[in-house]
């Protein structure tokens, strides 16, 4: 009796609660602008904060309100850009290239002069705090994977030489790992390249040799022996400009003394 | 005890934030303006007013007769997270600037002591009805009291030279020490002087 009471007392006042609260509902339902349902339900979702905003929602928010442009979302990208411009009336250029992030460094332990064994936390901020990190090059991937962690879509992968590859099908271009990376090593190229200059050193081709066997000397025979390659050599740095023609890179990688070129 | 002694007593004598200690998360979280304090203490105050009638009609006409004292704290929490919903849902339409104001500490109201204290005070009182709602009100006063004050105190020591280690909370934490101090004055001799019992 005791319990058949206590359990029924329970449940009926669970029930009444329940089903005004499901009335108040209806009765002070807030009516969202038909705009906005539309524009969130075609973000893609991933709520990377790519665009600078706390989520999708948000960002969806600050553009029918008028505060942010259309486009700044990667992962939707153009076809995103074109239906955000349908459903706010407004045109849009959509002639965006999708981008993907790229690690611009080819060392690892076996290439690269290490100068010391780290031995500290596992985060490639961490690392770069004393001094610099265990590499001779001070510009190229630390390989502890801070950007692996900040992934929302977990393209980042590392293999068992520690080399950070990016899967280009998964990435949205959101650029968390280019903001999280200490060396900037990870940049965003447009996701058509054929060819990366995989390196990030910016010192005198002699400094570079004694640090790594695969570091870009800046010897620019890319930049004068292939001139429709769209190398250009800056801060003895050999970086692509890819809006340029590159139809020569193939050659140009061919010719690389230091094979700096990754093919994609 | 008469109904201005109930006021008095939980507004000033048994404030539930500077003397009892409850529902300290709000009182430091909502106070840094005093707009949105304000709306957090009459949205309290609405709530501890409520529960306090409807959880003394669950109490005298639900779990006494059945015998079912020992549901006292799940049915109070029941009927309480039910009203803060309710207060949720018009708040969101009435004042969506004070909604994003509250944000977290609105639903959170559910779990402020402060609520399921003052229901169940009235039940160990033995208030009737009409006492019942005086104390739940005055109870909700007292939160609107004290968080209208701090936030008050907190858009001033925002302006002021603090030192930079004691910038932000931690000097919040020293005034409400501080204010806490001062309500410790209030005695409950002031109503049994003042004839109110």
């Amino acid at each position: 009796m005791g319990i058949l009471a206590a359990f029924l007392v329970i449940a009926i006042m669970g029930l009444v609660l329940g089903f005004g609260l499901a009335f108040a509902d209806k009765k002070f339902a807030v009516e969202k602008d038909e705009k906005l349902i539309q524009m969130e339900k075609s973000m893609p979702g991933a709520n990377c904060g790519g665009c600078g905003f706390a989520g999708c929602s948000a960002y969806a928010e600050a553009v029918c309100k008028g505060e942010a442009e259309i486009g700044l979302c990667s992962p939707g990208g153009a076809a995103l850009a074109q239906k955000m411009g349908e459903i706010m009336g407004v045109a849009v250029d959509a002639t965006q290239e999708r981008k993907v992030a790229f690690v611009h460094c080819r060392g690892n332990a076996d290439v690269t002069v290490q100068q010391f064994i780290y031995d500290g936390i596992d985060d490639c901020n961490a690392a770069a705090i004393a001094q610099g990190g265990p590499n001779a090059c001070k510009e190229g991937c630390l390989h502890l994977g801070s950007c692996m962690k900040v992934c929302p879509v977990g393209a980042i992968s590392r293999d068992e030489k520690m080399m950070i590859h990016v899967d280009p099908d998964k990435c949205i271009g959101c650029g968390k790992c280019t903001t999280v990376c200490p060396t900037m090593v990870m940049k965003l190229i447009p996701a058509s390249a054929q060819y990366v200059v995989a390196c990030n050193n910016h010192e005198m081709g002699a400094k570079v040799k004694k640090a790594c066997q695969v570091g870009c000397i800046g010897c620019k025979i890319c930049q004068v022996k292939v001139p429709d390659s769209g190398c250009k050599v800056e801060n003895f740095l050999s970086t692509i400009d890819y809006a340029a023609d590159t139809s020569g890179l193939e050659k140009a990688a061919a010719l690389c003394p230091q094979k700096c070129f990754e093919k994609r | 005890m008469s109904y201005i002694g109930i006021l008095i007593t939980y507004i000033f004598i048994q404030n539930f934030i500077l003397v009892q200690f409850m529902g300290l998360c709000p009182f430091i979280g909502v106070s840094k303006n005093s707009e949105s304090a304000l709306g957090m203490g009459l949205a309290v105050t609405f709530v501890t007013t409520v529960a306090s009638v409807v959880t003394y009609m669950v109490q005298h006409f639900l779990l006494v007769p059945f015998g079912l004292e020992y549901l006292q704290t799940i049915s109070f929490i029941l009927v309480i997270a039910a009203l803060v919903q309710l207060v949720e849902m018009v708040i969101r339409k009435m004042s969506p600037s004070l909604y994003k104001a509250l944000g977290i500490f609105l639903p959170l109201i559910t779990t402020n002591c402060a609520v399921l204290g003052i229901a169940i005070l009235n039940v160990q009182n033995d208030y009737n009805l009409v006492e019942s709602l005086f104390g739940g009100a005055a109870a909700g006063l007292g939160f609107t009291l004290a968080i209208v004050l701090m936030s008050n105190i907190r858009e001033k020591l925002d302006l002021l030279p603090v030192r930079k280690v004691f910038k932000g909370v931690p000097i919040a934490f020293i005034s409400a020490g501080l204010m806490a101090l001062a309500f410790m004055a209030f005695d409950a001799s002031l109503v049994t002087n003042l004839h109110l019992v």
